[in-house]
């Protein structure tokens, strides 16, 4: 979901339902063959699609820039050629490639550099740094552009600090496809106040504008065995600042659900209170756009050899109103039994409308859609390729 | 010189054969990427070295080295090795 900088003190502002309604929504779904746009009508019940865009590229992330509504910015591959960003500043319309898409910075002789496989998440900058930036990249690495996306450099020293590297580990120390930095966060008050994750690799913020991170790992388990105090072990799948609340953070872990308000540093295993045989295990990490108590998360098998399905074959969303206290499953209109997909970690997203619309996108390659907050589930497409992101976004 | 170039970079082209020039592959890659913003990072990564599914041959050879000089009568053909599904 974009950023959003409305402040608590500033909820009584907001239009009316009516009037939020009015607005348009704008699905991006981007899959493992090409990306998708769906135009929704204004009460969302019937969708425009617009695509294949890219078709048989790889595309990790799809994102509009909530501060002129109009640039889009596409994260791209193919099996064969190498990762580059695609803009475009009509929404779809036309696109065209970064002049200079991220990549490490090259090696002194003798040493060996790395090299960016693909680009796997982007997060707008800052309301007040309109052309600002920034990607998280697998081999986990962090870039930033100062051009809307034109052109990206290696931004802070993480990519090269010693400390951070033996953090990131290696190809084989991550997810099947890479190890990936990912959950980029820029906090609505403070363009300098930053949070990202990596897979493995921890959370991990910084204050200064990038120039110092650390690590902030209290109360998060590791796998059974390993130390809890190495960043290496900490695997966050979606990391989410609710927009509310900038202080509250929710994480969906590798072991855990879990929520953090600063001023601590001390993240609480919230999904404890999930029932036991679903788990509090999944990838995804949904934040309500104007209550920090409501979450939606998507729970996934994670036994024995790690399925990642659904439950037993059978989808379903879980939410939680009180902070984590307690969750109710929503499955309302989503498969019964023998569905075997899961949602992956940018394929679950919210909009802005009241009720708040919830998108999510399945390995299976369907878009399912709920306009009242998960209570009912519709899919609106289907047959599309395996679905890596979906967001969602308001147009005036 | 001829360059043959393979369907997945034809968005750049727009075209399956193309001149470029240059003393080395290095250097023909460059003239192409001046020629074609951008088509040399699909090809090659930030560390110069030719990307994994990516095979160049020059006159019927596989060339990996992009210091390999090349004459203006050689004939460079690009090829992408699919690979998955």
């Amino acid at each position: 979901m974009a950023h959003n900088s409305r402040k608590p003190a500033e909820r009584t502002q907001q239009p009316t339902a009516r009037a939020r309604r009015a607005r348009r929504v704008l699905v991006m779904v981007a899959t493992r063959k090409g990306a998708w746009l769906y135009h929704g009508d204004a009460a969302r019940k019937t969708w425009r699609a617009d695509g294949p865009h890219f078709l048989g590229h790889i595309l990790n992330h799809l994102v509009l820039d909530p501060r002129d509504g109009r640039t889009l910015l596409a994260a791209a591959k193919t099996g064969h050629l190498g990762p580059t960003v695609f803009r475009s500043t009509d929404r779809g319309r036309t696109w065209k490639e970064a002049a200079r898409p991220p990549a490490f910075a090259k090696a002194a002789e003798g040493k060996e550099g790395r090299a960016v496989d693909h680009t796997f998440w982007l997060t707008p900058g800052h309301a007040d740094q309109p052309d600002v930036w920034y990607a998280g990249t697998s081999p986990q690495g962090l870039f930033r552009s100062e051009d809307g996306g034109v052109t990206w450099d290696p931004f802070s020293r993480i990519n090269d600090d010693p400390q951070y590297r033996k953090w990131m580990g290696t190809v084989q120390d991550g997810t099947p496809d890479g190890p990936k930095l990912h959950s980029i966060i820029v906090d609505p008050r403070a363009a300098a106040h930053l949070y990202f994750g990596m897979s493995g690799g921890g959370v991990h913020e910084s204050v200064d504008g990038g120039q110092s991170w650390a690590p902030i790992l209290k109360g998060l388990e590791v796998v059974e065995g390993f130390d809890p105090a190495e960043a290496t072990f900490h695997d966050p799948h979606c990391i989410r600042l609710c927009p509310s609340n900038p202080d509250r953070l929710y994480q969906q872990n590798h072991c855990g659900i879990y929520r953090l308000d600063r001023p601590s540093d001390h993240w609480v295993r919230v999904g404890k209170s999930m029932p036991k045989q679903i788990g509090d295990i999944g990838f995804p990490m949904v934040v309500h756009p104007r209550d920090a108590d409501t979450v939606w998360v998507f729970p996934m098998d994670g036994t024995s050899v790690w399925p990642r399905t659904s439950p037993e074959g059978k989808p379903a969303v879980y939410a939680t109103h009180n902070a984590g206290k307690t969750w109710r499953r929503l499955a309302d209109g989503l498969p019964g039994k023998q569905a075997w997909w899961t949602v992956k970690r940018q394929a679950m997203t919210a909009d802005a409308s009241d009720p708040v619309g919830l998108y999510l996108g399945t390995t299976s390659g369907e878009l399912w859609t709920s306009r009242d907050e998960g209570r009912r589930w519709t899919c609106i497409a289907q047959h599309l390729p395996e679905i890596y992101a979906v967001e969602a976004a308001e147009l005036a | 010189m001829k360059v043959l170039i393979p369907s997945a970079l034809r968005s750049y082209t727009e075209q399956s054969e193309t001149e470029a020039s240059g003393a080395t592959l290095a250097a023909v890659l460059a003239d192409l990427d001046r020629r074609y913003a951008g088509i040399r990072f699909r090809m090659v990564d930030e560390q110069d070295r030719i990307r994994p599914h990516i095979r160049i041959f020059v006159d019927g050879k596989q060339v990996r080295d992009l210091s390999q000089p090349l004459r203006a009568t050689d004939e460079v053909v690009i090829v992408q090795a699919l690979s998955g599904g």
